[in-house]
C-alpha cells in the first residue's frame, strides 16, 4: 500500500479541480459537502471527487495533509481554496467559476515552453 | 467527550482566548445535522461569525486556519463541523 500523504499528493496535482467530500457530488452526505460541489457543478467545469467515507485512508490523512481540520476540501491546481464556507463566498462573489475553469483549461492545454 | 450542551462555552473560550474578538456569536446548529452519515463520529456542527482586529489583511483561508488552530483538539472530536464567517471590524462597519 502506498503511502496515503503521497497518494494525496499525486490526487491534487494530478487533477486541476478536486474535491474531497463525503459521499458523491449525487448522492452526498453531508450538507456542507453538498452545498460545496452544488457550487463547484454550476461552474460548469468537470471536477474530480473523491468520496471520503469510502477511503478511510484518505478520510484519516487528508486533515493532515494542507493542516486543515474538516471536510469537504477543494483543491485547485494542487492549492487548498479551502473548504465548503470558503467555496460558497468564492462562488457568490463570482471568483470561483473563473478560478476553477482557468485550471481547467490549463490542465487541457499544457503550457507552451 | 465533553457533555454537548457545554460546547458552546468551550468554543467560546477558545476563540476568545486566542483570537479576542469585537463580536463573538455561536450557534449550535448540530439538531439540522444530527442521524446522517458524515455526523456519526457524534461531534457538533457550529456557526460561528466572529469579529477580529487579527483578521486585518489575511485571506479568508487564513482567517479560518486561525478559527481551527484556536479550537485546535476539539476539532474532530466534540465538534464535527464549524460554519465559519470571520470579519475584521473595519468590514463589519461597512455593511
Amino acid at each position: 500500500m502506498s503511502d496515503p500523504l503521497q497518494r494525496i499528493k499525486e490526487q491534487v496535482e494530478g487533477n486541476p479541480v478536486i474535491l474531497y467530500m463525503k459521499g458523491t457530488p449525487d448522492f452526498p452526505q453531508c450538507g456542507f459537502s453538498s452545498r460545496a460541489a452544488q457550487a463547484l457543478k454550476a461552474c460548469g467545469v468537470d471536477f474530480a471527487y473523491v468520496n471520503v467515507l469510502a477511503d478511510p485512508e484518505i478520510f484519516e490523512n487528508l486533515p493532515k495533509f494542507a493542516n486543515w481540520p474538516t471536510f469537504p476540501q477543494l483543491y485547485v491546481n494542487g492549492e487548498l481554496v479551502g473548504g465548503c464556507d470558503i467555496t460558497l463566498e468564492l462562488y457568490q462573489k463570482g471568483e470561483l467559476q473563473p478560478m476553477v475553469q482557468q485550471a481547467a483549461q490549463g490542465a487541457a492545454k499544457p503550457a507552451e515552453s | 467527550m465533553t457533555d454537548p450542551s457545554n460546547r458552546v462555552a468551550l468554543l467560546r473560550s477558545r476563540l476568545t482566548a486566542a483570537l479576542a474578538p469585537v463580536e463573538l456569536e455561536i450557534v449550535d446548529d448540530s439538531a439540522r445535522h444530527a442521524g446522517h452519515e458524515g455526523a456519526r463520529s457524534g461531534g457538533g456542527h457550529y456557526n460561528v461569525r466572529i469579529v477580529s482586529e487579527v483578521f486585518e489583511g489575511k485571506s479568508p483561508l487564513e482567517r479560518h486556519r486561525l478559527v481551527y488552530d484556536a479550537v485546535g483538539d476539539t476539532m474532530n472530536r466534540e465538534v464535527h463541523a464549524l460554519s465559519i464567517r470571520a470579519y475584521t471590524p473595519a468590514e463589519v462597519a461597512r455593511e
